[in-house]
């Protein structure tokens, strides 16, 4: 428990303390003004396009907002000390070393994929999703409320993604992981000396392939089928599915792979909890 | 005694000089309310009006100017804590210890550029969040949602770089883990897949990034650079795109 505490009363955690009661605070907060919009019918264009003069009303709210938040972070920087340990030393590793904590959902992803994969292909592909997002996004509808029912897929999507693929993994990363990155729930006390044993073993080996030539076909097999779900759809939808035929061919192929991508992380979570699977992929070049 | 006093005050406020500085008047009418905005340079960036639910705090949760303040006073308290820092292996961690213990006001100096810096962290990602909730990247206002991500990058970045110029330990090893992906990247990075011929530890992206092949006085003196002066000059241009695309694409979200 003691790991515990230190961690939650550690300075540099003070915001991510501050996201565990943020997050579900904006979360429970737009979620009642969607329901309240979908209940009530979307706001017409000239409502939203009712006008009010900048002075002195959005002047007022900015400069009471900027107040409110000087006084909180003048009392934060009063209360609580900017850490300082000893000076720099590359001879001595900390156990276990933590990235800040903005970037441990990205460290926690280390623990299922590649640094090549999680340290640099999935960045690039979140930040390439993210903006493409307004341009692969064809509902007009939403634009300018809170809905739910009007646009369930993208708010799923995004919500998923940002909420557990990002907030969670960060939580996890920062309060759970302790010496060796090994989960330490909060009442255990870390032990630097924990032995975990490392049953992995590859998926092709699971399916009884011994062989290295046919584990690498097996698993490009696996790969390139997963990824092949998103045209195989496609052609079976395609005739009946007004969304498909709204979003054409390329927006889809876009939508498809950035989609199955983000769920890759999710399904080789589970493949490493559920049936300790080291990689999906062995090849000569890269493991996947 | 009333009348003195009026006639004291138009005599002020007719003089040349007081009307070189103030343009308008101060009468509670649209006309003054609309050159209040206009002819102040700090203002001038609002519309004139702007919708009714860009008021309400419940809607906008008024994050990314949350996120604009925090850095605003990082940039203040950066300037502030330039004076008494320098770059370098030698005296980083020193410096940082004077201010903390020797400088009037300096710890809460430090206190208030680190946790402006965290603050604007969050408050970055939650703006982020709401946009999307309230489907405000949606047409016409694609190209600010791509120039928006891109300045929450520049956020992380910022943050990131200047977590190292403590030369703590938290600094080194955090740094030091941050980027350790960077090895991998493909083609590129000594450990990456497809690494080309050439690529070795001594010219990979890492290198170029930590100007060495571990965290070393050169990786202090390059991100001192990025953090003070390069990226949030970058920071500057694109928040002023930003901003005037904001107003450009007919306000923070709704029709246009």
């Amino acid at each position: 428990m003691e790991h515990f505490i230190a961690l939650l009363t550690k300075p540099d955690n003070v915001p991510i303390v501050a996201i565990l009661f943020l997050i579900p605070y904006f979360m429970w907060l737009s979620y009642r003004q969607a329901r309240r919009t979908d209940k009530t019918g979307v706001p017409s264009d000239a409502a939203l396009n009712d006008k009010v003069y900048v002075w002195p009303y959005l002047c007022r709210n900015e400069f009471i907002c900027a107040i409110i938040v000087m006084l909180v972070l003048g009392i934060w920087s009063i209360t609580i000390q900017a850490p300082l340990e000893e000076p720099s030393d590359p001879t001595k590793t900390p156990n276990p070393s933590k990235a800040p904590w903005y970037f441990l959902a990205l460290q926690e992803m280390l623990v299922y994929f590649d640094p090549w994969i999680a340290g640099v292909v999935l960045p690039g592909l979140i930040v390439a999703g993210l903006i493409a997002i307004p341009y692969i996004d064809t509902n007009p509808k939403g634009k300018g409320y809170y809905t739910l029912k009007e646009r369930p897929f993208a708010l799923a999507v995004f919500c998923f993604g940002f909420i557990v693929l990002w907030i969670v993994l960060m939580i996890v990363g920062t309060f759970l992981r302790g010496p060796g990155w090994n989960l330490f729930a909060p009442w255990e006390k870390w032990d630097p000396h924990l032995v975990v044993p490392l049953t992995n073993v590859n998926l092709s080996y699971l399916f009884g392939i011994r062989n290295e030539q046919t584990a690498n076909f097996f698993g490009f097999v696996v790969v390139g089928g997963y990824f092949a779900l998103g045209p195989i759809f496609y052609l079976w939808k395609r005739g009946t599915s007004r969304f498909l035929q709204e979003l054409g061919l390329v927006r889809y192929i876009i939508v498809s792979s950035l989609f199955l991508s983000m769920l890759a992380l999710p399904i080789k979570m589970a493949l490493r909890w559920g049936l300790n699977v080291k990689y999906v992929w062995v090849s000569p070049w890269f493991n996947i | 005694m009333n009348e003195e006093r009026k006639g004291l005050k138009e005599k002020i406020t007719n003089s040349d000089i007081w009307r070189s500085i103030f343009r308008h008047g101060y009468e509670n009418t649209g006309r003054r309310y609309t050159l209040q905005v206009l002819q102040n340079v700090w203002l001038h960036l609002h519309p004139p009006r702007v919708s009714r639910h860009a008021l309400n705090f419940r809607f906008t949760w008024c994050m990314g100017g949350i996120t604009f303040l925090m850095f605003l006073v990082t940039a203040v308290t950066g300037v502030l804590l330039m004076f008494y820092y320098r770059p370098t292996a030698e005296y980083a961690f020193h410096d940082v210890q004077y201010l903390e213990f020797d400088i009037p006001f300096g710890m809460l100096l430090r206190n208030m550029h680190r946790w402006a810096a965290h603050g604007m962290v969050i408050s970055v990602m939650l703006h982020m969040f709401r946009v999307f909730l309230t489907g405000s990247y949606k047409k016409p206002r694609e190209f600010n949602w791509a120039v928006g991500v891109i300045l929450l990058l520049i956020t992380f970045f910022l943050s990131f770089t200047g977590y190292l110029l403590p030369w703590d330990q938290l600094a080194f090893w955090a740094v030091t883990v941050g980027t350790n992906m960077a090895r991998a990247t493909p083609l590129l990075g000594h450990e990456g897949p497809f690494a080309l011929g050439a690529i070795t530890q001594e010219n990979d992206v890492r290198f170029a990034l930590l100007a060495g092949s571990i965290v070393g006085p050169g990786t202090l003196l390059r991100f001192y650079i990025f953090h003070c002066i390069a990226v949030p000059l970058l920071a500057s241009v694109l928040m002023a795109l930003h901003f005037w695309r904001v107003r450009k694409d007919g306000g923070i979200s709704g029709p246009l």
